[in-house]
């Protein structure tokens, strides 16, 4: 799935090994987009919808709430189409388990210098994909009922409301920190750009992984004894290009 | 998750008023409209089936009564201002579950125009239309004869402002607010209910409060 044919580029001919570590294949890539496009989507109309000063700019009610509609209950199919991806699943996995590590690192303040022995994920990632997951399933729940609401009695669709709205805030504020702590961190946004992130950072983030999944690049046959410190600098100076990412090995996972 | 989403489907029409209640202090007099970036009711929301904001200036404005009538007419706002005003103090319920309470209108009688025209006999309905090129509304004869259906000219002591459907907007008090349609510049009487805008997307022709659309709101 990563490797393309034909790429001229000489397999880990001029790259250490040691430096880039595989965190995301383009299934868990596309489903990260697609959810977030779809996302953007919803929240925009439902701006457009909903504060009186874009509505006042956009009008077009109808048209707007179609396309809001719509991309709201597309919002779980990038998510069901990942599950064909073992790589997804195996995600889905270490999203939903939260271990003693995790209470460790929600307690200490030194959690960003890779002491505290994190997995993939560490439990803010979890609590958001926890509460993302919920969130669609609710709101498209709820949207349904907004939606096509002549089947439901009025109670109910009163209630959908109070829910959607509600939980609508919720999903407003829970998007901006997830925007925010993802600018505070390119090497986040380069995993999941490209796929890869350094071993300095995968160390530093998610210690247990990187001990896990740090030198996947190396067959066991070839793997040294060499725990090390790197050579200065080059964790970060030779995450390779994009060109040369595709003819990277695929990690163990 | 889903057990929070499924109990606040149940119980959420009554949290809702009770937020709105409790919060309506706030709303209502807030000089920032920050509080209108939180899901409560009680004030008015922008709904507009068009891109641009309809404008007509109080110069250009025009309303023409035509179709089934012996005196067809077109007024002038100078012309509407003159004919006897009528004043209400009635809340404004959308279908969308937000309502508006004690909103003071003040405009002609819808029957006054009417009346005036000499509606003929084959005649049992009106169509409505918006100088917004799209939105439409309909009436039977009999409803826009009640006393409460105003062709209103002012919102709060003011002229209605072009948000609000200004220069000239109807107010339908014991429908929904899709009947009380903005931007208005034309009534034809017609021989048969056609069907508006919004009822030809599913809602109710007769769009009694408390009465249609699956709602139990209070009646206005």
């Amino acid at each position: 799935m990563t490797s393309t044919p034909g790429s001229a580029v000489p397999t880990g001919a001029t790259m250490s090994p040691r430096s880039a570590v595989q965190r995301f294949t383009r299934a868990q890539r596309w489903v990260h987009r697609a959810v977030a496009l779809l996302m953007g989507v919803c929240l925009l109309t439902a701006a457009m919808l909903y504060f009186g000063p874009f509505a006042v700019a956009v009008g077009r009610r109808h048209l707007i709430a179609t396309i809001h509609l719509y991309a709201g209950l597309a919002l779980p199919v990038p998510v069901l189409a990942g599950l064909l991806s073992g790589a997804f699943r195996t995600d889905l996995r270490l999203l939903n388990r939260f271990d003693a590590a995790d209470w460790e690192w929600i307690r200490r303040k030194d959690r960003r210098q890779g002491r505290v022995p994190i997995g993939k994920f560490n439990p803010g990632q979890k609590v958001n994909a926890a509460f993302v997951g919920g969130a669609i399933l609710v709101m498209v729940g709820t949207g349904v009922v907004l939606g096509w609401p002549n089947p439901w009695p009025l109670q109910y669709r009163q209630g959908a409301t109070f829910v959607h709205d509600w939980l609508a805030a919720a999903i407003v504020v829970m998007t901006a920190g997830h925007i925010v702590f993802a600018l505070r961190d390119p090497e986040a946004r380069l995993g999941l750009r490209t796929g890869f992130v350094s071993l300095d950072w995968a160390r530093r983030e998610h210690p247990s992984w990187a001990a896990r999944h740090g030198s996947p690049a190396r067959p066991p046959h070839s793997q040294t004894a060499t725990p090390g410190p790197d050579p200065a600098g080059e964790g970060t100076q030779e995450i390779p290009n994009n060109r040369r990412e595709r003819a990277w090995p695929r990690s163990a996972e | 998750m889903i057990v929070a989403g499924a109990a606040g489907v149940v119980f959420g029409g009554r949290i809702q008023s009770a937020v709105n209640s409790a919060l309506a202090p706030l709303t209502q007099n807030d000089p920032t409209g920050l509080t209108s970036l939180l899901p409560t009711g009680g004030q008015f929301r922008y709904y507009s089936v068009t891109g641009d904001q309809p404008h007509r200036s109080e110069a250009a404005y025009g309303l023409t009564v035509g179709g089934l009538v012996e005196r067809p007419v077109t007024y002038t706002l100078a012309a509407l201002r003159a004919l006897p005003q009528t004043q209400l103090t009635k809340d404004f319920q959308c279908v969308t579950g937000w309502r508006v309470e004690d909103v003071p209108w003040s405009g002609v009688r819808l029957s006054t125009l009417l009346d005036a025209a000499k509606v003929r006999p084959t005649a049992h309905a009106l169509l409505l239309r918006s100088f917004d090129g799209t939105y439409t509304e309909s009436l039977t004869l009999d409803q826009a004869r009640r006393p409460d259906v105003l062709v209103a000219l002012q919102m709060y002591g003011k002229p209605v402002t072009r948000a609000h459907g200004g220069p000239v907007r109807l107010y339908v008090a014991p429908m929904y607010g899709y009947k009380s349609l903005k931007w208005l510049d034309g009534i034809e009487v017609v021989p048969e209910v056609v069907p508006g805008y919004w009822e030809r997307l599913g809602y109710d022709i007769d769009a009694w409060i408390g009465r249609s659309n699956g709602r139990d709101d209070e009646p206005t």
